[in-house]
């Protein structure tokens, strides 16, 4: 850890890193902007989507595939259509005369300035008691795809059957849902 | 000799990025092998576009194209011309950018997916451990193209049939990855080179495809029902169904947006191709072990080639499904079946070398799939054709 030669190299390889870094998330915090801010709602959910991206790519750039990919395969292949079929769905795409600000804007900032708050304290702590160079966590092991596998099939086993029974029965609860929806009508 | 055949694409680019000073040499290398991706590809789509034109002509009794060069070989350089030459027709409630961006996201999504696929012995253009995984994430972006065209065209037809488009396309992921995930059960890999390198095993001369397994062989035959529905070919062509929904969701592309969005479904096809040859029918590996010394890339693309030939055949033999048909084959039908796949891959898996796991799962599956049939048969009443809506 000490050796000179060692931390020279280090921080070489930091420092492109943390050009893309400042990219990815210019990108990210634009299309969260834009989501936010966008006057039609499919525009919103596609600037959405473009923010799913952006956090992606950081997950790819942190050498984290396993979390990078699926966040592609759930968030864009999955959330981002099922936002955009509820919005075609549903008479909402028009924009509102009223302006899209809700009343009570001020308290929603508060809250998200609190949730912000207290998740970034809670990283500067962690990476207070992490060991490594001037208070900077160290690089975490590389953890492979076939380490997580082996760790959801092994050790978290019973924690991933609850959540597959769990949003099995959701999937039947919004079957039957839709079902008896129908039967009312006829 | 014949190692250098094998090799001589990947020795061409060494010798091409070896002019360059040493710290360009990898970026050069990648960009090399990303242009030729990129060349090679629209050119084999030109090809198959000729291929199916006559085919189709051919099982319809007629001649297909024949005027452009000796027996219409150039008419894919005269489409091309046409294409690029014609008026880019936006329609005036179009929303200008994301009707822009849904041909570009397409393609672009749909190359992506090349960057992982083994074309031949040292030929993946990116090595990583969950390639597969990757493969199944950039593939699921291009719904949302679909969805993108169809929405900001501001016409009926295009909206109707992306709303199609992107409820198949969700509805066959499912049993399209769940029969993926029986190969990386029993190769134990999520890397695409591994799973090659898995089945490039020969007993008796015989290669150890994964396509020549009772699990395998349903599972490929399940593979390739929703590649199909995935790629939107007939008989899933629902989604752009000509006597109903004029051109669905690129109804309103003309010109050269028109050509990206075809370019892209025939991308699509020949990459979901390479997967299914990777998973199944062991990749870039040869048929015989005598012909092992014939070059690598030279049977992928063989390969990939008879697959398209098959999409081909199939789109000129087989009637276009109805809406509710296609998501009761997706959900009660084909999804089942890849569960049981699963199980039976498991099974193939616990039940070691030897003749036992042979009649075990080939006796599973084969009890399911005819017990099956056997049912359905019974349900069908066939009689004289009667009609709920339009008496």
């Amino acid at each position: 850890m000490g050796h000179p030669a060692f931390s020279v190299s280090h921080r070489e390889q930091v420092a492109p890193m943390s050009f893309v870094f400042y990219l990815l998330a210019a990108l990210t915090l634009a299309g969260a902007l834009a989501a936010v801010l966008l006057k039609n709602t499919v525009h919103c959910a596609l600037a959405l989507t473009v923010a799913f991206a952006g956090l992606a790519l950081l997950y790819l750039e942190l050498d984290a595939q396993f979390a990078g990919f699926a966040q592609i395969l759930v968030y864009i292949g999955a959330v981002a259509i099922l936002i955009v079929f509820a919005i075609l769905l549903t008479k909402g795409s028009e924009t509102p005369k009223d302006g899209v600000y809700s009343k009570n804007w001020l308290t929603g900032l508060a809250i998200a300035a609190g949730v912000f708050a207290v998740l970034g304290w809670a990283v500067l702590e962690r990476a207070r008691v992490l060991p490594g160079p001037g208070g900077t966590p160290t690089a975490a092991p590389a953890v492979t795809v076939l380490q997580i596998g082996n760790a959801l099939m092994g050790r978290y086993v019973l924690p991933l059957e609850i959540v597959a029974l769990l949003l099995t029965a959701a999937l039947i609860g919004a079957v039957i849902v839709a079902m008896h929806e129908k039967e009312e009508t006829k | 000799m014949f190692a250098t055949l094998d090799q001589v694409f990947v020795l061409l680019e060494h010798w091409l990025v070896g002019f360059l000073p040493a710290g360009w040499q990898p970026a050069a290398g990648v960009v090399l092998s990303v242009a030729v991706i990129v060349c090679l590809f629209p050119a084999l789509f030109a090809l198959t576009v000729l291929l199916e034109r006559k085919g189709l002509g051919r099982m319809q009794n007629r001649i297909g194209p024949n005027r452009v060069g000796p027996f219409g070989i150039l008419q894919p350089i005269a489409d091309a011309i046409k294409s690029l030459t014609k008026e880019d027709i936006v329609p005036t409630r179009a929303d200008g950018v994301v009707h822009f961006l849904a041909p570009v996201v397409q393609v672009v999504a749909v190359f992506m997916g090349f960057a992982v696929l083994p074309m031949g012995r040292n030929m993946t253009l990116v090595k990583m451990d969950a390639s597969l995984l990757f493969y199944f994430a950039i593939g699921a972006s291009t719904e949302l193209s679909v969805f993108m065209a169809g929405w900001s065209s501001r016409n009926k037809y295009s909206l109707l049939g992306a709303m199609r488009a992107v409820a198949q396309m969700i509805s066959y992921e499912v049993p399209l990855l769940m029969s993926s995930v029986a190969v990386v059960m029993i190769a134990g890999s999520l890397s695409l080179d591994k799973i090659v390198e898995a089945q490039n095993h020969y007993s008796w001369g015989l290669p150890h495809w994964y396509i020549f397994t009772p699990w395998g062989f349903a599972g490929f035959v399940l593979f390739a029902i929703a590649a199909t529905a995935e790629t939107n070919r007939s008989p899933f062509d629902l989604p752009e169904g000509e006597s109903e929904l004029v051109a669905g969701y690129h109804t309103e592309y003309s010109g050269f947006k028109f050509a990206l969005f075809f370019l892209g479904e025939y991308l699509a096809m020949f990459s979901i191709s390479g997967l299914g040859t990777t998973l199944f029918l062991g990749g870039w590996s040869a048929p015989f072990s005598f012909l092992g010394r014939v070059p690598s890339w030279i049977w992928f693309f063989g390969k990939l080639l008879v697959s398209m030939c098959v999409f081909i055949w199939m789109r000129g033999t087989l009637p276009r499904l109805r809406q509710d048909q296609l998501m009761n084959f997706a959900w009660k039908f084909v999804l089942p079946l890849t569960m049981l796949n699963l199980m039976v891959a498991a099974l193939w898996h616990f039940l070691g070398d030897g003749w036992a796991r042979w009649a075990v799962c080939s006796a599973i599956l084969a009890v399911s799939y005819v017990g099956m049939a056997w049912v359905e048969m019974r349900s069908q009443h066939f009689g004289a054709r009667s009609y709920r809506y339009a008496e």
